[in-house]
């Protein structure tokens, strides 16, 4: 086989990797919107306070240890315990949880029944106020998040690409953990929400706020239901994100690349949320490859979105977005 | 035929004045009694005010901006209007609204089950889906399709259906007619008035089809900018000259143009 396409087959696998950790963003903006219509710019926020909660837990931080320091004048900085990894991502799941309650309790509730850009404005808000209080809670210095994922290179891959094309592939542990992650988070979502009563209800309050509260079901109880789900989802792709690149505030902006994503699989489909990830992954890293060093390489930053941008002009629902249903 | 004054009342509306907004006053003191096991019509024309007033009861007001601000609703005698819609579904109210409001992406058999949301024997659910499907053998035809894509017709039976699973006692139905054939409002109503005489659902109704919703109440209302005008056994109103002329387009002398009837209804308003 010639080199030149088995270093293209390396970028795309890597690119495959790349896409899964998009569609990880990508999944958290799928859920909240699906059932409330909402565009969660802070689901990017919401990942960085996750990963940020993570490693404070895990190390034993004490919360707002500046702020109490300031003012009562006395010098905490850590409990001195190490939590086990398990039990510091249970412990942050349910602080993802609270925070959806929270949310519910001082932002949805209140903004029942208004129009969509007044909910996506409310939203911003609430991306900067958590990103304040993630740096209050837990300080802003860049930190480093290990629960002992593995890292670097894959040997195995490596060894059998080698002896099969005589050239060894890299592909990262991290990325095929991040993968398989991705596959039970997808998999699981889909059974939740094809199979379940809550699940059925909470298609049902995307379809129609009105019928689905004149049936009985809470929309309150949904909301916090979905933010948990999302909370959760991001609390995967800071774990993800994080591991891979330090937790700090740039980890927000992963919901940037994640715009594009939705643009190509649809906002309201979970399938295309990963689907969409794994197109923009590979095709940036092939294009990269490719056509990059004819036009002077750095594609990789614009690529996606022009790639979103001409599958807005042909199929502006995304690949899997939802039909809009009319009859004639 | 039922009589108001001989059953027990379950839905007791007094005195009731809604605003929209905290500005527009829609409902102007209506005030109704639902007997158990009946159908109760709710008659008059656009901006009556009828689906006002089942909103009022169900409690999908709040989510529309709209308040009880005067007068009390009981059911079984207690009062009811602060409850969430989701608390009176569990005691036994449910709405079918109008305009049909199907879940477009769930299919048939899905839309019915999330009538069964708030239901805790969920033993007893899948015994509920074949009531339905006996009352509404189309619908089992297309329990697989998605309710987006089945007609008219059939989303008002899936919204019926669907109230059903609830297990209510009694169901508000907002305009069943509406956008129907006259083939297959015959149809709904002929379900209604079996689901009324075997399951023992109590039915108050909205309808600005005079004619067929008399035929099958057993009591009605008539509502007019947003106050009773009128009210008695459905046998008495269809007797009633001014209902005949005003909602069923008939008089003594045989139809008579629209002209006169609009000039008499100005009159009527001065008198008022």
């Amino acid at each position: 086989m010639p080199d030149q396409l088995l270093y293209a087959m390396e970028a795309g696998l890597n690119g495959l990797m790349a896409g899964v950790m998009y569609a990880l963003v990508a999944l958290g903006f799928v859920l909240i919107f699906k059932a409330s219509g909402i565009f969660n710019y802070a689901q990017g926020v919401l990942a960085l306070f996750a990963a940020l909660t993570l490693v404070g837990l895990q190390d034993g931080q004490v919360p707002f240890a500046h702020l109490i320091n300031a003012v009562f004048g006395t010098d905490l900085h850590s409990f001195g315990w190490t939590l086990p990894a398990v039990v510091a991502i249970a412990l942050a799941a349910g602080v993802m949880v609270l925070l959806a309650v929270v949310i519910e309790k001082l932002v949805l509730q209140h903004l029942v029944n208004q129009a969509p850009i007044i909910l996506f404005m409310a939203t911003i808000g609430m991306a900067y106020f958590l990103e304040g209080l993630g740096d209050l809670m837990w300080g802003a210095d860049i930190k480093k998040l290990d629960i002992g994922l593995p890292q670097g290179i894959n040997e195995t891959i490596d060894t059998l690409t080698y002896n099969a094309f005589g050239y060894g592939f890299f592909i990262d542990n991290l990325d095929i953990v991040a993968t398989v992650v991705a596959a039970v988070l997808v998999i699981s979502l889909t059974l939740f929400s094809q199979y379940t009563k809550y699940g059925r209800a909470l298609r049902a309050v995307a379809d129609d706020h009105q019928a689905a509260l004149s049936v009985g079901i809470s929309l309150r109880f949904i909301w916090v239901l979905v933010w948990s789900i999302a909370g959760i989802v991001a609390l995967v792709a800071g774990i993800m994100w994080g591991s891979k690149s330090g937790v700090q505030f740039s980890l927000s902006l992963i919901a940037l690349k994640a715009l594009p994503v939705l643009m190509l699989g649809g906002f309201t489909s979970i399938p295309g949320a990963i689907v969409g990830g794994l197109i923009i992954g590979m095709g940036e890293k092939l294009f990269e490859f490719w056509i990059g060093p004819m036009i002077g390489g750095a594609t990789e930053n614009w690529f996606a979105y022009v790639l979103a941008l001409v599958f807005l002009v042909f199929r502006p629902q995304g690949l899997f977005g939802e039909k809009i249903i009319e009859r004639v | 035929m039922l009589d108001a004054g001989k059953t027990e009342t379950l839905l007791e509306v007094n005195n009731i004045e809604v605003i929209y907004n905290h500005v527009i006053l829609v409902l102007k003191g209506v005030s109704l009694a639902v007997p158990k096991g009946g159908i109760t019509a709710l008659l008059g024309g656009n901006g009556a005010g009828k689906t006002t007033t089942l909103k009022a009861i169900s409690n999908l007001l709040h989510s529309e901006r709209g308040e009880v601000t005067k007068g009390s609703i009981l059911y079984r005698g207690e009062r009811v209007q602060d409850l969430d819609p989701a608390a009176l579904v569990k005691l036994g109210v449910i709405q079918v609204m109008e305009g049909r409001h199907c879940f477009e992406h769930l299919t048939v058999e899905e839309n019915l089950l999330t009538g069964a949301y708030t239901r805790t024997d969920t033993g007893a659910i899948a015994a509920d889906l074949d009531m339905v499907y006996t009352y509404f053998p189309r619908l089992k035809e297309r329990r697989r399709s998605q309710a987006g894509y089945t007609s008219g017709g059939e989303q008002q039976m899936v919204a019926i259906g669907r109230a059903l699973m609830s297990k209510p006692e009694t169901i508000l139905l907002d305009e069943p007619s509406m956008g129907l054939a006259p083939q297959l409002v015959e149809q709904i109503f002929e379900i209604v008035k079996a689901v009324n005489e075997k399951e023992g659902v109590t039915f108050l109704l909205a309808e600005q089809n005079t004619n067929v919703a008399l035929r099958y109440a057993h009591y009605g209302y008539i509502l007019e900018s947003g106050r009773v005008v009128m009210d008695g056994p459905a046998k008495d109103l269809r007797e009633n000259p001014d209902v005949k002329e005003f909602y069923l387009g008939m008089s003594d002398e045989g139809r008579k143009s629209f002209r006169d009837v609009r000039s008499y209804r100005r009159r009527k308003r001065w008198l008022a």
